[in-house]
């Protein structure tokens, strides 16, 4: 398909190192493709890696992400600071296409060699989804954007496991979409860095700001938390901030389709960028994204081995016997890791 | 007064009942019918056979009345079609002024009795011909005006004072209405003589076909200015035509059409208000252009109920005392959609019957598709074919020759009370979300009109619709149909005039009145002075468009699927 | 994984009549593409960014205005100026037939005329894009 050189480690990441946005391009799809040239380029890139501050802007469909990302990303030029965008977006279930649609309203920056947007499908496969944001952001950090967004549609867990790869998480809520605050009932309130409150302009705006407000006043469960409520690998704990440097989520008040409030927005993201070096959170957050990926990573590779050990038949076997309730799903892994390590005993 | 007492009712009842379980069971034992589910070209089911008991509560002098009187179901005249045939309106326009203008000519020497404009894509966008985003769409799809030149050029020989125009144009309507204004006056008319449409209908861009340029809120005051313009000084001019058209041929129903189309007709009545005007000084003044589709009952029952909501609302909500606030008036359009480049004669066919349908409605006037529409800018062979189709409508069918015929049709009510009701429904969803403009800036119209058309061509796909041509009865026959030739030298021609046109004016003078303009869009007087303003001064389309784009912004729409 | 299959819907020029391209956006979603909608009043170079950044496969173009001609070969351009010459483009809209030619000519592989069941884009696409067999 592609030119001959693009289709080589060497020849990518030598693309990717003089700035060609076609040997970019053609990362990103064999990274999500997850070809055989995937695990090498990642290898060969995580070294240029490290220096993107990485901006999660994640709401409940309606709110405006698109635009506001849009606007942001806008700023950053203006300031002549290079964005790269990965805009994320559901796969059908039933029919495993997508529809990618947010590049419609990213409009203002086309023509921008200082920017950078790729659409990505969640392609529904189990935890591999965070794993391949992860990845892109990666690659594009590598290619030496500066800031890096991404948006993704908040709603659920794969969602905040998205975000959870920023260091900067921005919630977007607006108002008049039914429920007062969206992120309480999408679980992601508590990944918030910040809030921006879009579509400013609209009627109940201001009792958007106030129920967030005095959620914050309540007290959210704080960002650590929940973090760990997965089964992580053993971290480090947190760096030991006294309460009154403690990070509060601001509050910002946006219209995106008119760039307004726009510059607070990203002064409130910067402030926190810098907050991360000071504070000695972003070392935290590093070694929690680290131990994270490292988790999917070897997940999905243990999974793999167990699938190709035991055989698709075998665990379908097991699936039908726990879908038919005749054995439970904890009693099952029991019995495939035994098969598994009988297998790999004897073999 | 209903049709029938519950006696009779009941007596019909039980004859259904008996029917269904003798003879229609044999002959249903024997063949069971063509197919499981009949629908109408909107996805409506339709049963097998209506009897007065589905119009049980039909009340004659409620629901119907008599033609020209309230509700008008039956039609706005009292005589209709007996008195005066429907205005034969054919959209034309293509290249340069100068050809169009000829076709013009042409049009009114066949019997064509009204004029209607079609703009090139530049200037239904505001940009003069040589602006970098007019690439390659100079004539396409209409005539080219960036200026008054172009409009006198347009309109030469032709007395603008008598005639009545239609011109389809929205986000520039004003514009492009002044530039008609000062060319009328310059051939000595004074304005309160003119007669015609502006379509002028920003609502149903933002629905469904996407020529909007400004956000919706300065948009409305340009149309409100407009309607109030009209008002104080062209009592003869209607200012904004309420479209369906365009939402239908997005994909949407015909219950769609018909509920968006009146939402967006109440959204202007009430910007109107809003302003301080009178309802019946203004009311009066607007008009409809609804799609003619396939479904001739269907389309009847649209139109029939579109007159019934309206007259109701205008005087039941709005409290209008004039009666000829109440009418609703319309243009319809055969649908353009509904044209195959496949066998494309068949779409003389096809336009008949749509014909039929707006006319059976009780449409005031008609533009007829031309059969090479989905090839191509129709051929003039072509035009002419869909002119006699309505000729013959007219003076053959006896169609014209009594009024609303389909009246009492157990059918035909049952469907225009549907439609009604389904509208209602809308009215309802709509006001939900806060009313129409909210509705377009969350994409519910965007939504609702992608999720149908995406259903009519699955069912298109999946043969439960059959179209001639396209998905049975299809063959490999060779297109013999002449295609229209565009005029090479004309885009020459009329860049040479626009460049004249902005060496020869007074320069000083223009930018004196876009200054002018400017300021004005920045407060909240009637903009249609200092367009007629700056016009006068032979100010370009894109100048003042420029000016608004300016002042007022850029719209970039939600994207729905 | 499998690798999907990425096309980029755009509709070049003024025109705003989008009903075709959503439909055809929406089947090809349905088909298991991964379809990329740029929206309406996108220009040549609008359109071959997209296609780069997004590297998809298929660049489908719709046009109802006429403009096609002018429209059609600068994407075309643009998109072999940046190395994107392997990819298929098509055409759907309002097409005379003598334009087909001129289209054939400069690499456009499908046109799709009104009428076109979408079934037969998709099948288009997967033929188009089978890998040869050496």
């Amino acid at each position: 398909m592609a030119p001959a050189q693009y289709n080589t480690v060497a020849g990518l990441v030598a693309g990717l190192e003089s700035g060609n946005r076609r040997a970019l391009a053609r990362i990103i799809s064999h990274i999500e493709n997850n070809s055989e040239l995937a695990q090498p380029l990642l290898a060969a890139l995580y070294p240029r890696a490290g220096q993107a501050h990485i901006i999660g802007i994640t709401g409940a469909p309606g709110t405006g992400k698109s635009t506001l990302v849009n606007a942001l990303a806008g700023l950053y030029r203006q300031q002549d600071i290079s964005v790269g965008i990965i805009a994320v977006d559901p796969t059908s279930p039933f029919s495993g296409g997508a529809l990618l649609g947010d590049r419609v309203r990213m409009r203002d920056l086309a023509g921008d060699a200082g920017v950078f947007i790729r659409s990505m499908a969640t392609r529904g496969s189990l935890g591999g989804l965070a794993q391949a944001t992860a990845d892109v952001i990666m690659v594009l950090d590598a290619a030496g954007f500066q800031r890096i967004i991404i948006e993704t549609v908040g709603v659920g867990q794969s969602e905040v496991e998205i975000a959870s790869t920023a260091y900067t998480t921005v919630v977007v809520e607006a108002p008049g979409l039914g429920d007062e605050v969206q992120a309480i009932k999408a679980g992601v309130l508590e990944i918030a860095d910040i809030f921006a409150v879009n579509k400013a302009d609209r009627e109940g705006a201001d009792r958007t700001a106030m129920a967030l407000q005095m959620m914050l006043h309540l007290g959210a469960p704080d960002r650590q938390q929940t973090m760990h409520h997965g089964r992580m690998l053993p971290v480090s704990l947190p760096p030991d901030i006294a309460p009154d440097r403690q990070w509060t989520p601001p509050i910002f008040k946006t219209i995106a389709t008119q760039k307004q409030g726009i510059e607070a927005l990203l002064a409130g993201i910067e402030d926190h960028n810098r907050y991360l070096a000071e504070s000695g959170t972003r070392q935290w957050r590093q070694y929690l994204r680290a131990a994270t990926e490292l988790r999917m990573i070897l997940r999905d590779a243990l999974l793999e081995r167990v699938l190709q050990q035991l055989g698709e038949e075998a665990i379908s076997e097991t699936v039908q016997a726990v879908a038919q309730r005749r054995l439970d799903p904890y009693s099952a892994v029991r019995q495939l890791l035994e098969a598994y390590h009988h297998r790999i005993n004897t073999a | 007064m209903t049709l029938f007492n519950e006696e009779q009712l009941n007596q019909i009842r039980n004859q259904l009942e008996h029917w269904e379980t003798t003879t229609l069971k044999k002959t249903l034992d024997r063949r069971s019918e063509r197919r499981p589910q009949f629908i109408t070209t909107s996805s409506v089911p339709v049963r097998r056979l209506y009897t007065p008991l589905d119009i049980a509560d039909f009340d004659y002098q409620r629901d119907l009345g008599m033609p020209g009187e309230y509700p008008f179901t039956r039609g706005v005249h009292s005589t209709m079609y007996r008195g005066r045939l429907w205005t034969m309106r054919m959209f034309a326009g293509f290249g340069t002024a100068e050809e169009t203008n000829q076709r013009y000519q042409y049009l009114l020497s066949q019997g064509n009795m009204g004029l209607s404009v079609a703009f090139d894509m530049p200037t239904l966008y505001g940009y003069d011909t040589d602006a970098p985003e007019a690439l390659g769409e100079f004539g396409k799809c209409g005539v080219a005006v960036s200026s008054l030149a172009d409009m006198e050029v347009l309109f030469d020989g032709i007395p603008m004072g008598e005639v009545s125009t239609s011109m389809t144009i929205n986000s520039p309507a004003a514009i492009l209405w002044a530039m008609y204004i000062v060319a009328a006056e310059k051939q000595g008319y004074h304005r309160s003589q003119l007669r015609g449409t502006i379509q002028n209908d920003i609502l149903k861009e933002y629905i469904a076909q996407k020529e909007f340029l400004f956000p919706p809120a300065p948009s409305m005051r340009l149309v409100t200015d407009t309607i109030e313009f009209g008002t104080r000084e062209m009592p003869l001019w209607n200012t904004v035509s309420i479209s369906g058209y365009h939402i239908r041929e997005a994909g949407a129903t015909a219950v769609q059409e018909l509920a968006f189309t009146l939402a967006d007709g109440f959204a202007y009545v009430e910007a109107a208000l809003e302003r301080g005007l009178d309802i019946d000084e203004f009311a009066p003044r607007l008009s409809f252009f609804f799609n003619a589709h396939n479904d001739l009952f269907e389309e009847i029952a649209k139109f029939r109920a579109a007159r019934r909501i309206w007259a109701r609302a205008m005087r039941e909500k709005y409290g209008a005392q004039n009666p000829r606030s109440w009418l609703l008036r319309t243009h319809a359009q055969t649908a353009g959609v509904s044209l195959t480049s496949r066998q494309p004669e068949n779409n003389i066919v096809r336009v008949a019957i749509q014909a039929l349908a707006a006319i059976l409605g009780g449409t005031q006037s008609l533009h007829t598709n031309s059969m090479d529409e989905a090839l191509a800018l129709p051929s003039e062979k072509a035009v002419t074919i869909a002119l006699r189709t309505q000729q013959i409508l007219a003076h053959e069918s006896g169609v014209a020759n009594t009024i609303d015929p389909l009246a009492g049709s157990y059918y035909v009510e049952q469907l225009t009370n549907q439609m009604e009701d389904a509208a209602n429904d809308y009215f309802h969803r709509i006001e939900s979300q806060g009313g129409v403009i909210p509705a377009i800036e969350s994409g519910f119209f965007q939504r609702e009109i992608a999720d149908a058309a995406y259903q009519y061509q699955m069912e298109i796909d999946t043969r439960q619709r059959i179209v001639v041509g396209v998905n049975d009865y299809v063959a490999d026959e060779p297109i013999e149909i002449p295609l229209l030739q565009m005029d090479p030298a004309g885009y020459d021609r009329q860049i040479a005039r626009l460049q004249r046109v902005r060496a020869e004016r007074d320069n000083s003078a223009v930018q004196k009145a876009l200054a002018e303009l400017a300021d004005c869009a920045r407060g909240d007087e009637n903009l249609m002075p200092p367009i007629i303003a700056a016009v006068e001064h032979y100010a370009t389309l894109g100048e003042i468009t420029d000016v608004f784009r300016r002042v007022f912004g850029e719209y970039h729409e939600p994207v729905h699927f | 994984m499998k690798r999907k299959i990425r096309v980029l819907v755009a509709k070049p020029g003024l025109d705003g009549h989008d009903r075709g391209a959503k439909v055809v956006a929406r089947s090809l979603r349905d088909a298991g593409f991964e379809v990329i909608y740029t929206g309406i009043r996108q220009t040549p170079a609008m359109i071959a960014e997209a296609a780069l950044q997004e590297d998809v496969d298929v660049v489908g173009l719709s046009v109802l205005s006429g403009a096609h001609m002018a429209l059609v070969p600068k994407v075309k351009e643009a998109l072999v100026a940046q190395g994107m010459d392997d990819v298929l483009v098509l055409v759907g809209g309002i097409i005379p037939n003598e334009d087909v030619p001129a289209l054939n000519a400069i690499g456009v592989k499908g046109i799709f005329g009104p009428g076109t069941a979408t079934q037969e884009i998709v099948d288009f696409i997967h033929k188009e894009l089978a890998e040869p067999a050496a």
